[in-house]
């Protein structure tokens, strides 16, 4: 029974700095934070991700889990409120284990870009693997991140997305508590 | 630190929805994002907007300081200042190298701003079409389409008639080369400032219910023409009590005859040259 195991120890405290390092991952893409506070997530989900859906999801965000995450279903609805959706295209976030396909995910519109959901994917590593060169908003000079874990041709699936702009989704990478966030404004090429 | 309300006066719901807002704002630099704007304890005007951007983002860490129109020791400033101090038990400073969270209205501070600061605007009017086009449903359309012709008509109407654009303050700016933007009514003195800020900037507008960004390291331009560059214009004097020559100036009236100060708008700034 995942209900037994205890959210924030401190709501207030953990929610806020929470909050702080996923701002300040948002406005520097591909740094890297650390996502503590929640210490026991049920498995398979990650700290940070458990952090994340604790600080930003309640009752007025709808939240789609991949399958893999059943066992973390009660855990993530008892202690966020968070209604669950069978379609994630009506989801504000989106937990999966694999990068999603793009086009299933609500992308915002036009006039209220706002709208797009926000993609929490949890991969093997960061800091290893597939490497990737950043630049735009928040990168004063072009930054490399590496993540093993992402599909090949990533490069391609963002350009797509950053072509929408400023529709787009935004993408959190999660490995155990590391966090690095993509924003739909940054440019991702491959190498 | 005052019992009885929750740390930094908000709930956590509200914190929650604004901390959405500020996400999806910074992912977006320079477009509105709409919010759920609480009624705060100090009207509208007084700076809800900033108040409540200020209090989703402050931990019990922070450093905060507040100023308005560059001054600390004026009302508003004050009581902003003991508001946080009261409600969320923070430290708070007034001087601009101190702080981790600086609360602003109308001005951005003289001293550069580190990557490891967060620079909150108050904003009364988020809107940069808002003079041009009343109706907000238009003015949405015409950020989709990023439809900007009729503010770069304005601006050439000021220049047949003046000679120049006659914008001293509020002046429009272009985020990230998409999103015409409010910079919130700073000295067009100040907009440089605004381009390639190492310092996350963040803007509430309180009673419009909006909030927007400018991630640090983005590019904000001043609009423009070839033929006619924007320039950022002071008074011409040096500062009467420090002598600087490079800050933003306001002009006092020091007695009934005419008599003048011209002094730093930045009262850190002028205090940290005096010192």
């Amino acid at each position: 029974m995942s209900l037994d195991l205890p959210g924030f120890a401190d709501p207030v405290a953990d929610a806020q700095r929470s909050f702080r390092a996923a701002l300040d991952a948002m406005a520097h893409p591909g740094q890297l934070h650390r996502l503590g506070g929640a210490p026991h997530p049920p498995p398979p989900l990650a700290a940070a991700t458990a952090a994340l859906l604790l600080t930003l999801a309640d009752a007025d965000t709808w939240l789609w889990l991949a399958p893999a995450f059943a066992a973390a279903r009660e855990w993530v609805a008892f202690h966020t409120g968070a209604p669950l959706c069978a379609d994630p295209a009506d989801a504000a976030f989106v937990v999966a284990d694999t990068l999603p396909d793009f086009s299933r995910l609500s992308a915002g519109s036009d006039e209220a870009p706002e709208d797009s959901a926000t993609l929490i994917v949890q991969v093997a590593a960061i800091g290893e693997g597939r490497r990737f060169r950043l630049s735009g908003p928040g990168l004063r000079t072009p930054a490399t991140l590496a993540v093993a874990g992402l599909p090949d041709g990533f490069a391609e699936i963002w350009a797509g997305n950053r072509a929408l702009y400023p529709r787009g989704l935004d993408l959190l990478l999660v490995a155990g508590a590391a966090l690095v966030a993509l924003p739909r404004s940054v440019t991702v090429e491959a190498g | 630190m005052t019992q009885g309300y929750n740390f930094a006066y908000l709930d956590e719901q509200t914190k929650r929805m604004i901390r959405r807002a500020l996400l999806k704002a910074v992912a977006i630099p320079g477009h509105q994002v709409p919010f759920g704007s609480r009624e705060m304890p100090l009207p509208y005007g007084w700076g809800t907007g900033g108040i409540q951007v200020t209090a989703a983002v402050l931990g019990a860490d922070d450093v905060l300081k507040v100023i308005d129109q560059g001054a600390d020791d004026t009302t508003n400033a004050v009581s902003i200042r003991r508001f946080f101090a009261r409600t969320a038990g923070v430290r708070t400073t007034t001087r601009t190298a101190e702080a981790t969270i600086i609360q602003t209205r109308h001005r951005i501070p003289e001293r550069k701003l580190r990557e490891d600061q967060i620079l909150v605007y108050q904003v009364p009017l988020p809107e940069p079409l808002a003079k041009l086009e009343p109706s907000r449903a238009e003015t949405k359309k015409m950020h989709a389409l990023a439809d900007y012709g009729a503010m770069h008509v304005k601006l050439y109407e000021d220049i047949t008639r003046y000679g120049h654009v006659s914008i001293s303050y509020d002046y429009p700016v272009m985020v990230n080369f998409r999103h015409l933007m409010s910079p919130s009514p700073i000295p067009a003195f100040d907009n440089p400032k605004l381009h390639m800020s190492p310092a996350l900037q963040l803007f509430g507008a309180g009673r419009e219910k909006r909030i927007y960004a400018v991630p640090p390291w983005t590019t904000v331009t001043s609009l423009d023409f070839e033929d006619h560059p924007f320039r950022a214009t002071r008074a011409p004097h040096a500062c009467g009590l420090c002598g600087a020559t490079d800050s933003y100036l306001d002009e006092v009236v020091t007695d009934d005859r005419g008599g003048r100060l011209f002094c730093c708008s930045d009262t850190d700034y002028c205090a940290g040259r005096r010192a």
